[in-house]
């Protein structure tokens, strides 16, 4: 352990740190703009030049390792005058037109140029100037002030694992680009208009539209898939402007997929502000008050087994408890969350959960990922994948859809066939496994989401006993969910009572006229044509599938509208904080479950939030506790039984549209056309 | 079967393959890096690449350069577009370097500019109509005692003046291989005066 004096104060660091984070470590800023502790070190930038006492010249902390004995000067008279040379040479090219740029307020240039700029320029000669590269619809740039830091290639490189952008030229005539022009194929590209000290590289959608001091900033969590990235909405009054990522080390480390970052424009698109009810074939505005009278007078009196209720991807667990408690009290035992059919059940925890946490993969060994394409269903659970690939020492093997994952694997079948030869020993792969000292079996939905999903599930259960995956503090068995209401639906046990229906079910008996009212609760990916002999409620944010095919339409809030609770694969239960108002008479989704069931005659005996969550924590006590993972106990699922010789599929068929909020979304439907429908210009990723 | 990483790519490489001697030769390159550091023959290969292009790497070539190393293509063409020997735009048959920088621009490398603008008839930068030869201005290119020095293809051509230079050029015109070196006759850089040391055994 190297021992150093920063500026006086001795320091004892981890072997391996450079003197940047020794510095940091005593509590000493040194500026950057190339260093970023995620990526390779570049030491291009030359802005963290430090002075060490027996060295003529100041060095680069960030590229010198931490060295015993070592005397460092941050302080001097001499390291802040060549921190303003550097900056003098970096501000010849960069045009200084910070009034027009939307890096203002939060560019590191701007910053750093407060303490080390020199206020003037000595340079008289003509700037350069850089042409603008297309790279695609969510990054916009503008060349001429990028800097060469590279930490886009890097980003591109190392993490987003795309190899497209590199600096092409040199010496004067250096550019970032992708040379040949192309849009940055990357679910993860967003990052790079974050990683980007200056403002060469913006966001496309939010050009021009706000300054960042203008904007009102809420923590909260994503749920456009169910990783449950920890975000910033940053929004002015009732406008969401931008998503950003925040920092959470077990989650998202400091990264957020475009879907979550840029999708968020759908929030303004197609919105329910009102109640609707049908009339004479025709939906037509009403107040609160008539829908619920609609309701009522279709609800009351009808018996509890033709009344049922779908859960939608991007609820929330106090409006799932709300709507459980409902059912309950009207009888009903038909009540389902997963609405893509998965053959989950709620009562094992081990048995639908991502066991060995997102963090958990950099420890693994092997892993096999079964029916699941994680690039597009999770995409930052795919860079922790390839984060822990990176480092060496990893096999990785797939069945099911083959796609670019960004690393390399072991391709080993198509489908239930080549799973069930590993789970009776009979392929290789098997015994990669069981070698290895963390294995690891993620299952995704493309595997569950069929009708022989539970037979799938007893397979992979049976492949994670043979190969030792469960021990102590390591459960290697993982479900890869796609939708953030799920594991928290599963928890508060919103599916089928007894002789009750699942989806299909319900779907199957509102054609057949067993079930006379359903509740669509934010549930749009269904086959709604099958719901049209049927009285359906539709309580949601978006006119999508559901509401077109309701009859009364409850307008609900959207999840950055909405204190709320949602539990992330993991089955860590997070809170989402309401950054502005739900549009024109929407209501908390609770509060309108409230509200009906007392117009139902059967109210719900909570009156407020805190109530809520009571009831919500009595059902499910894994809810209590936020931001925490509870290991599950290990115990039975799945039913053993014959699988079909069909391959698995991926889930998801277009990674920009998943949902109601990004199908309303302009900029994921731009990035649908150019990436998904544009076949040939994505990877082959496609599903 | 397994994915490369190096994934990220674009069209398929189209209008460049190898020749099957160069595709041999490139073999043999490859062979000299250890196992997994292919990557370090992209130099030597787009050399080869352009020697058989006619003087120019295409964006194709670059392109099946970064297929045959398992490269990403943008690795290639930084490389491509860092290294001012390799060209990026077609050239002449004969590519005609004059050097600028102190040492030839004191020997009178501006006589030399002259002699050959007017002897092909265009000027820096640009390319005879007949494709015979492109001119262009390069900085030191490491023959300063010999200066001044033109490079045309391979071969220096040394202590020049404007009408050994037009005595080249019209022999390469008319399909000659003038002696690269010297033109004054002396042996490589030993002194223009003749030897003032070594002069054998004993000495003088």
């Amino acid at each position: 352990m190297p021992t150093l004096t920063i500026d006086g104060v001795e320091i004892t660091v981890e072997p391996g740190s450079t003197v940047l984070q020794a510095c940091e470590q005593a509590g000493v800023e040194i500026p950057r703009f190339c260093y970023h502790d995620r990526l390779s070190i570049a030491g291009n930038c030359r802005m963290c030049l430090v002075e060490m006492e027996k060295s003529p010249k100041p060095i680069a902390s960030c590229a010198m390792p931490a060295g015993d004995g070592m005397v460092i000067r941050t302080d001097t008279p001499a390291v802040k005058k060549a921190r303003e040379g550097v900056m003098e040479f970096l501000l010849i090219n960069h045009p200084l037109d910070c009034p027009i740029c939307d890096q203002g307020g939060e560019c590191d240039l701007q910053d750093q140029a407060m303490t080390y700029g020199r206020f003037f320029s000595r340079f008289s000669e003509g700037k350069r100037a850089v042409k603008n590269k297309d790279v695609g619809p969510l990054i916009k740039t503008i060349m001429t002030r990028c800097i060469h830091c590279t930490r886009c290639v890097r980003f591109g490189d190392e993490i987003a694992g795309v190899e497209e952008f590199g600096a092409v030229h040199r010496g004067e005539h250096m550019e970032i680009g992708t040379y040949v022009a192309q849009a940055v194929t990357s679910e993860l590209s967003g990052n790079m208009i974050d990683l980007c000290p200056v403002g060469a590289l913006t966001s496309k959608p939010h050009a021009f539209v706000a300054r960042s001091w203008e904007l009102v900033k809420t923590e909260t969590v994503d749920v456009l898939d169910a990783v449950g990235s920890n975000i910033r909405v940053d929004s002015r009054g009732r406008e969401v402007i931008r998503v950003l990522p925040r920092l959470h080390e077990a989650i998202n480390e400091e990264w957020l997929s475009d879907k979550s970052r840029f999708g968020c424009d759908g929030l303004k698109r197609r919105r329910l502000d009102r109640c609707y009810v049908r009339r004479d074939g025709k939906l037509a505005a009403a107040a609160w008050a008539a829908a619920f009278a609609a309701i009522a007078e279709r609800i009351r009196g009808l018996a509890g087994e033709r009344i049922a209720a779908i859960v939608g991807d991007l609820v929330d667990g106090e409006a799932m408890v709300a709507l459980k408690d409902l059912m309950a009290r009207l009888g009903s035992p038909h009540l389902d969350c997963r609405q893509d059919g998965a053959k989950l059940e709620a009562g094992s925890r081990a048995g639908y959960l991502f066991n060995s946490t997102i963090a958990g993969i950099e420890a693994a060994d092997a892993i096999l990922l079964v029916g699941t394409n994680p690039r597009w269903e999770a995409a930052l659970v795919n860079a922790r994948i390839r984060k822990r690939w990176r480092r060496g020492g990893l096999a990785v093997g797939v069945v099911g859809p083959q796609a670019d994952l960004t690393y390399a694997y072991d391709y080993l079948g198509a489908g239930p066939q080549t799973l069930a030869e590993i789970a009776e020993g009979r392929h290789p792969f098997g015994a990669v496994l069981k070698a290895a000292n963390l294995p690891m079996l993620v299952l995704g939905m493309g595997a569950l989401a069929r009708p022989d999903g539970a037979a799938v599930l007893a397979r992979a259960r049976q492949i994670a006993a043979a190969t030792d995956m469960v021990a102590d503090g390591w459960n290697g068995f993982n479900v890869l969910h796609l939708a953030a209401a799920r594991v928290g639906g599963l928890d508060l046990g919103l599916v089928p009572g007894s002789g009750g229906r699942d989806v299909d079910g319900i779907l199957a008996g509102a054609e057949a006229g067993e079930i006379e009212a359903v509740y669509l609760l934010g549930a749009d990916e269904i086959d709604t044509v099958r719901l049209a002999k049927a009285f359906v409620i539709y309580q949601g944010h978006h006119g999508d599938a559901g509401a077109q095919c309701a009859d009364v339409i409850l307008p609900g809030a959207a999840y950055t509208e909405k204190n709320a609770t949602y539990v992330n694969l993991e089955g860590r239960a997070q809170r989402a904080r309401r950054a502005s108002f739900p549009l024109g008479e929407a209501r908390e989704d609770w509060r309108i479950l409230r509200a009906l069931s007392e117009r139902l005659g059967h109210a719900l005996p909570y009156d407020t939030l805190d109530q809520v969550r009571a009831r919500m924590i009595e059902i499910a006590p894994t809810m209590q506790q936020l931001d925490h993972v509870e290991p599950a106990p290990w115990g039975g699922f799945g039913v053993a039984g014959e699988m079909s010789a069909a391959p698995f599929e991926g889930a998801v068929r277009n990674f920009y549209l998943t949902d109601p909020i990004t199908r309303a979304s302009e900029t994921m439907a731009q990035c649908s056309e150019l990436f998904v429908d544009a076949k040939g210009e994505k990877t082959g990723t496609d599903g | 079967m397994s994915a490369g990483a190096n994934g990220g790519g674009g069209a398929k490489p189209g209008g460049f393959t190898f020749s099957p001697e160069n595709l041999d030769k490139s073999k043999a390159i490859i062979a000299k890096y250890p196992n997994g550091y292919q990557a370090s023959a992209v130099l030597p290969l787009l050399d080869l690449a352009q020697r058989q292009n006619g003087g120019w790497v295409s964006r194709e070539a670059m392109q099946y350069v970064a297929e045959l190393l398992d490269m990403a293509p943008i690795r290639v063409y930084e490389v491509g577009t860092f290294y001012t020997m390799l060209n990026l735009e077609p050239v002449g048959k004969y590519l005609v370097q004059l050097c600028r920088t102190t040492p030839c621009w004191l020997c009178g490398c501006g006589d030399i500019r002259a002699a050959c603008e007017q002897t092909l008839g265009i000027h820096v930068g640009e390319t005879t109509a007949d494709g015979l030869f492109s001119l262009v201005v390069v900085e030191c290119l490491g023959a300063c005692v010999n200066a001044p020095v033109v490079q045309i293809n391979d071969d220096y051509y040394e202590d020049l003046d404007a009408n050994g230079i037009k005595a080249i050029l019209e022999a390469l015109k008319r399909g000659e291989a003038p002696a690269p070196g010297s033109q004054t006759g002396r042996q490589t850089s030993a002194p223009a005066s003749g030897p003032t040391t070594l002069h054998g055994p004993g000495g003088a």
